[in-house]
């Protein structure tokens, strides 16, 4: 957190959901599990233990038929930049070992699993409840292990763990290009698993400082208000927390929209 | 048996009904332990905490004991630094509770966590911007401060005292006592403080956030206020339990009364102070990010306002009046019926402050979780109270705890 702040060249990797696009099929889920060696339990009937670094959600509107309208929302960690994308995300500033860190490089929160003691308070300071504990070691299926990503490390039990935006891709596509004498990924050169096994094509991925990303096309984020999205269509979830999420939602239907936050009733009222 | 160990001029129990009560509080600590060795060797898995509650019962454990604890640190603050000269009567018992509650709160701690030997990685990767990191520094060098006011007393004992070393260690301790005390009142403060921080910096969690001065919220305040009010109560709480079970008086009441007056007037101000913040934030903090007052205290089966009132009103209030109006604080069952408010209050503070945090579903489109402890838990949180009262049966029976015991209880013949 005592990097050098502003743009300077820096990456700031986020994502942008398409709720209109997405079917909830759940490939999302299945793409980050299978890339980041998540653990999983014979049992998952009980998923106030599950870890599921990529969750679908789904939503209603409440209304009966023939008004009724339902959406998938994925939700991946949402990588804050906390009050004025300075870095001070709930997760980061609360930690009291330093297992998890901002970038002000990539914009990506980190977890450094051999640095995390397993306190939790960074679980308890994310609303977006995407920390989760290892309460058990992992169990693979016999022979499963042959199959696991050798990129990414497995956890032990007792530390905490989240979605890195498949940070070893960007290190593996930074690695390519060091080799070839460059130094700036094109924009297909780091894809998370999750953007890349979306069937409907709904996640975007990639650097929101950069006005020929899609993701910079598509959501326009203000600099000026620590990227809140100038496309109408888009928001942020818990915007009003100060948050500052790096994942994108856009949606023609303004009640999706609406789902993403907080309101008092005389707000709805106006809203 | 023991006799030669028993300080003189005061009456024991017989050696057998000692061992036997130690016994039966011993098998339940016993209990305790199994539980905290399964926890230690099986996991976390062993508790029914799960990634909405990351903190449960252990926590607020912890955080309702450093405050019970409290009485160690603004007892010895008004006795040595203000120079109160009667609570040299109850400022041994402050420590032995404070001892207790410290001691147990690091072991909770020690329980609480996913990878305990990596434990020391709060003091050597520390992140100065984490409450957590402010609670381990001063809740150690802290405990470490009642170890020091801890040792005098041992040294007193009857056997311990022939010794020329340690009766001289014991009369140079008690002369420079003041120093630990205002070193452990500035510890204390911070780390009761930096304890109201942990949920009060929680910018995504309305509930539990709160504004403040410079880095502190004002919880970090509310929380070394409602200690110093509330430990009070507890360690004079503990004082008349164990005047009934050994059926003598230990402290005279003008003792009391003294420490009872400057609680009650602590606990007032601190209700007023916690009276504003839960008005400003009902009506402005939690307002600004969407939440009006009731949705924290609605759709759910556990969580009503009755809480609230349960705290600031029943538990705050009342024995606040109680304690400052000395017709009512001097009428024995008033006292003892606001010590139990009292104690009660601060334990649910900080139950709401941790656990109803957690509870409180954030995202819109999430419902409130509830939690109920496994008997793991609950053992191991038991366990503390049982070596606390072990550690209060053994000092009481071989230190001179109380120095009006003989007055008090004068021996006949």
């Amino acid at each position: 957190m005592k990097q050098t702040q502003g743009n300077n060249g820096n990456k700031k990797f986020g994502m942008v959901i398409n709720l209109d696009l997405c079917t909830g099929c759940g490939s999302c889920m299945v793409a980050c599990m299978a890339e980041n060696n998540v653990p999983f339990k014979e049992d998952e009937t009980d998923k106030l233990d599950s870890i599921t670094w990529m969750r679908v959600y789904k939503l209603k509107n409440g209304k009966s038929w023939p008004n009724a309208d339902i959406c998938y929302l994925p939700r991946p960690c949402m990588h804050c930049g906390g009050h004025g994308d300075h870095g001070h995300s709930p997760c980061v500033s609360v930690c009291p070992a330093v297992a998890t860190d901002y970038s002000m490089a990539t914009g990506i929160v980190s977890q450094i699993y051999t640095r995390c003691f397993g306190c939790r308070y960074c679980m308890a300071a994310c609303p977006y409840h995407v920390r989760y504990f290892n309460w058990w070691d992992p169990v693979w299926p016999e022979g499963m292990e042959r199959f696991l990503n050798p990129d990414v490390s497995v956890r032990m039990r007792g530390v905490v763990e989240k979605c890195s935006f498949c940070f070893h891709r960007y290190q593996l596509a930074m690695n390519k290009a060091f080799l070839e004498g460059r130094r700036v990924l094109e924009e297909d050169e780091y894809q998370s698993a999750c953007t890349q096994a979306c069937p409907a094509g709904a996640i975007t991925f990639g650097d929101l400082n950069n006005p020929e990303h899609a993701v910079h096309q598509l959501v326009q984020p203000d600099p000026k208000h620590a990227g809140r999205p100038r496309n109408p269509k888009a928001f942020r979830l818990l915007e009003r927390l100060e948050t500052n999420p790096k994942v994108y939602y856009v949606s023609s239907r303004k009640w999706v929209r609406q789902s993403g936050d907080n309101y008092l009733k005389k707000e709805k009222q106006k809203i | 048996m023991d006799s030669a160990l028993i300080p003189q001029g005061v009456n024991r129990c017989p050696l057998w009904k000692f061992a036997l009560g130690i016994a039966i509080v011993g098998a339940v600590l016993m209990w305790g332990v199994y539980a905290m060795m399964l926890v230690w060797i099986k996991g976390l898995n062993q508790t029914n905490m799960n990634d909405a509650y990351g903190f449960a019962l252990w926590i607020w454990a912890d955080l309702s004991v450093i405050a019970l604890g409290g009485g160690a640190f603004f007892t010895g603050f008004l006795r040595y630094v203000i120079g109160i000269n009667d609570l040299k009567n109850i400022i041994n018992y402050a420590v032995i509770i404070g001892f207790i509650c410290y001691s147990s709160a690091q072991l909770i701690l020690g329980l609480d966590v996913g990878q305990p030997l990596r434990g020391w990685f709060i003091f050597w990767h520390a992140n100065v911007h984490s409450m957590l990191t402010e609670v381990a520094f001063c809740l150690t060098a802290y405990f470490g401060v009642l170890c020091v006011e801890y040792v005098p007393l041992l040294l007193e004992n009857r056997q311990l005292d022939r010794v020329p070393f340690f009766h001289n260690l014991s009369h140079n301790l008690h002369e420079i006592m003041a120093v630990f005390a205002a070193t452990g009142a500035f510890l204390s403060f911070f780390h009761q403080g930096s304890l109201g921080g942990v949920s009060g910096v929680l910018f995504a969690r309305p509930f539990g956030f709160r504004e403040g001065v410079f880095v502190w919220p004002w919880t970090f305040f509310l929380y070394t206020w409602s200690a110093a009010a509330c430990g009070p109560c507890f360690t004079i709480l503990i004082t008349k339990i164990t005047e009934k079970v050994t059926k003598k008086k230990l402290v005279k009441d003008n003792v009391i009364q003294i420490l009872a007056k400057i609680a009650g007037w602590m606990l007032a101000t601190y209700m007023v102070a916690k009276i504003i913040d839960t008005i400003y934030w009902a009506t402005v903090t939690a307002p600004s990010k969407g939440f009006d007052l009731m949705t924290f205290y609605s759709n759910n089966p556990l969580y009503g306002i009755w809480i609230l009132i349960l705290e600031l009103v029943v538990c705050g209030i009342v024995p606040a009046a109680i304690l400052i109006t000395p017709k009512w604080r001097g009428n024995p069952r008033g006292l003892t019926l606001a010590m139990i408010l009292a104690v009660i209050g601060v334990c649910l503070n900080r139950w709401v402050m941790i656990l109803q945090v957690l509870a409180i579903p954030v995202l819109p489109f999430e419902n409130w979780a509830l939690y109920m402890p496994s008997w793991q838990e609950i053992a191991t949180t038991i366990l503390p109270v049982c070596y606390g009262i072990i550690l209060i049966m053994i000092s009481y029976r071989y230190l001179p705890v109380f120095p009006q015991e003989k007055e008090l209880n004068p021996i006949a013949g």
